[in-house]
């Protein structure tokens, strides 16, 4: 599909020495983490030293970058080498508890650690937050990043999103947990004496008792303690949610980071799309671009639907000898009506953001499930390989 | 003569991989189920306003209202739910206290009690699904036939309904468990159906197998499978064979096109050997998840691709193949 956009050149981007994070994002559903997986592999052939991080792969794209266990470490992928000997893949699968439970242990005396890791708000905080992962995708990014930096082990990280509600969960999640913690009401179910006392009016001080008095109904006095205990637990071990959040956050506005918003041509995920570029452009995040997914191929014969459907009758009528190519006309004129529809649903996008360059790869007839698969993405990422010559 | 499939359910739970369509399927499943006179509620939880976007209208507020007429007189209502509100609702309710609960909004303290308990959200969630199969079971006359819920997408299908363990952890006693208990008694009945809608693709035929596992090793019921987005094969078996082995005559197609009227030149007849090979492949492919789907057990419907996009009238195009399926 030649799209009415800027290309989006991917070797230059994987090239480009001064990038060294790039996040895929995008609705659920449109083959983010495949791109991922095959952005990372062609950075690494070319010889930089990539590091992927996947949030939730298919069994078998794990298991095409050598991924069986899922314990939290980037795991050399075995096979992949550059020019010249250079550049290496590592990859791994996000573990969001195991994740928590490390900056925990990581950031308080082994007692106390403990105590957290016991606390059941700390446990359904930790297993179930509505956020809790992408916090931790953040924060393994942030991780990966420093590692990167005091041990030169990769020098590219391409993160995949994870599959929320709205791709732009993945910037507010941190931010909402990190101010949650941080905000006003758990300080105040921390310590409700001092709370309630001090500097806040009379009126406050009633809202704060009515609050907790409602959320004990609610919740009962069990769970509020539980709260209570883990807050006073994290006070003076960590330097504050929210820093850390924010210290991420600034991370992605970075000019060695860039984004890549993922999306197939239909309208759910188009709009989506839209939604993160004009995020991305509102927070001064770089964007590189878009990537088109499962488009319906085009392969450049003039041949309308119409002309293909009218030629098709004519040789049905004309009887049995004619019947294959008639159905390879009615084939042709089913695809190339999709093509025209989805044709005009990324123009709509295009048209609404005429400077995002795009690239597009087509549909593929089957899934990836090796790293020669990948590769082929690569390629059609890349605009190196016309898809008609894989089907030889 | 057909199966008919689930006229004693309530609570039709619709989930699938993201992209699969699962708005799409559950307003066709709603219109379906609303086929002579019946009123049926069509339900979102995760603040996306899908169902305004389906049915092309303003965004929905936190109240039932009519959007569709079906055949015979039925009628569609919808209702958009945010946690907060059924917060506000919940409070109302049980412990009448919706001034207090606006005061407190103000506040941004119901935004904080709906996230500081990360299992409070689902059952406030489920919980207004559950309130309203309970004006079913109650005969109120403000009663729905049943309830379509346009839930969350597979992979987190099972955390969502399964209210109870999920509370558990969080809250041994006190009213939340009991409320948790009460969605539970209903979520777990025959008078429940958990549907998954796929695509015939490797991903979400995997979802959904792994979803319906979860979902029975928690003792919840699962319904039908709806295959969404089919196509029929465009050629018939014989040409699929020859297609995938690359046996097919050029010369004959050429004469073939030059017979058309067209220019049949061989950049022309490779292309449409080119898509007729990648046709077959997609076949072969969609008849090894198609078997995968079959093993599971399940009533299983067919809904077609609407090539020009799902509208309204795609809409009824679906519901009358699903009635026509059984569905009631």
């Amino acid at each position: 599909m030649k799209l009415n956009a800027p290309d989006l050149d991917i070797d230059a981007l994987l090239n480009d020495r001064s990038i060294n994070i790039i996040v895929c994002t995008g609705a659920g559903g449109v083959g983010k983490t495949t791109t991922a997986a095959a952005l990372a592999l062609r950075a690494a052939e070319q010889g930089r030293d990539v590091c992927v991080l996947t949030i939730d792969p298919a069994k078998r794209l794990a298991q095409a970058m050598g991924l069986s266990v899922l314990d939290n470490t980037p795991r050399r992928v075995d096979g992949v080498t550059g020019p010249a000997g250079t550049g290496s893949l590592h990859a791994m699968m996000l573990d969001m508890k195991r994740t928590f439970d490390e900056v925990v242990e990581g950031n308080a005396d082994p007692d106390r650690a403990q105590a957290i890791l016991n606390n059941p708000f700390y446990q359904a905080l930790s297993s179930s937050f509505a956020g809790t992962q992408e916090y931790m995708a953040m924060e393994k990014l942030g991780q990966l990043r420093t590692t990167a930096s005091t041990e030169g082990s990769w020098d590219l990280i391409i993160v995949d999103t994870p599959p929320s509600r709205s791709a732009l969960d993945f910037l507010d999640a941190p931010e909402r947990l990190g101010s949650f913690l941080d905000g006003r009401f758990i300080r105040i179910l921390s310590a409700p004496a001092r709370g309630a006392g001090r500097g806040i009016g009379k009126l406050a001080a009633f809202s704060f008792g009515l609050f907790t008095n409602v959320l004990n109904k609610i919740l009962g006095s069990q769970v509020l303690a539980d709260v209570g205990s883990f807050v006073a637990a994290i006070d003076t071990t960590f330097g504050g949610f929210r820093e850390r959040a924010d210290a991420t956050y600034k991370l992605l506005q970075d000019t060695g980071t860039s984004f890549i918003v993922i999306a197939a041509p239909e309208g759910d995920a188009l709009r989506e799309a839209a939604f993160f570029v004009k995020r991305l452009k509102t927070d001064s995040m770089p964007l590189a671009g878009l990537v088109l997914n499962r488009v319906q191929g085009d392969n450049e014969i003039e041949l309308s639907a119409e002309q293909a459907t009218a030629s098709a009758e004519r040789l049905e009528k004309l009887g049995a000898d004619e019947r294959l190519t008639a159905a390879l006309l009615r084939l042709h004129a089913d695809r190339q009506r999709i093509h025209t529809r989805q044709l005009h649903l990324a123009e709509r996008f295009t048209a609404a953001h005429p400077d995002v360059a795009a690239t597009t790869v087509p549909a593929l007839a089957e899934d990836v499930h090796d790293l020669a698969g990948l590769r082929e993405i690569g390629d059609l990422l890349a605009r190196k390989r016309e898809l008609k010559s894989r089907s030889k | 003569m057909t199966d008919v499939w689930w006229p004693g359910v309530a609570l039709h739970v619709v989930s699938g991989k993201g992209g699969t369509g699962k708005t799409t399927v559950a307003a066709a499943l709603a219109l379906t189920l609303a086929h002579q006179g019946k009123r049926i509620l069509l339900m979102e939880v995760e603040d996306r306003q899908g169902i305004a976007q389906l049915f092309d209208t303003a965004p929905l507020p936190y109240e039932e209202r009519k959007i569709a007429v079906a055949p015979g007189g039925g009628e569609v209502w919808a209702l958009a739910v945010t946690a907060q509100e059924a917060l506000l609702d919940y409070l109302d309710t049980f412990y009448n206290l919706r001034r207090a609960g606006s005061v407190l909004r103000r506040m941004g303290a119901i935004d904080f009690a709906t996230t500081i308990a990360p299992g409070l959200r689902d059952v406030l969630l489920t919980g207004k699904a559950c309130e309203v199969v309970r004006r079913i079971e109650k005969r109120a006359p403000n009663a729905y036939s049943a309830i379509v819920l346009d839930a969350p997408p597979t992979g987190r299908i099972t955390r969502f309904l399964n209210v109870n363990s999920e509370v558990s952890g969080l809250a041994k006693v006190g009213p939340i468990r009991n409320h948790a208990d009460l969605v539970m008694s209903v979520i777990s009945s025959p008078r429940t159906a958990v549907h998954l809608v796929t695509l015939l693709e490797e991903m979400p035929v995997q979802e959904t197998i792994d979803a319906v596992g979860d979902l029975r090793s928690a003792n919840l019921p699962v319904g039908g499978i709806f295959v969404n987005m089919t196509r029929p094969p465009m050629l018939t078996s014989r040409q699929l064979q020859a297609a995938r082995s690359g046996t097919m005559s050029v010369v004959a197609i050429e004469r073939s096109l030059n017979e058309a009227g067209l220019t049949g030149d061989s950049t022309v007849v490779t292309a449409l050997m080119h898509e007729a090979h990648d046709h077959a492949v997609r076949v072969d492919l969609e008849a090894r998840e198609t078997a995968r789907i079959v093993e599971l057990g399940l009533p299983t419907f067919m809904l077609p691709l609407i090539s020009e996009g799902i509208d309204l009238g795609g809409l009824y195009q679906l519901a009358n193949l699903l009635r026509a399926g059984g569905v009631r």
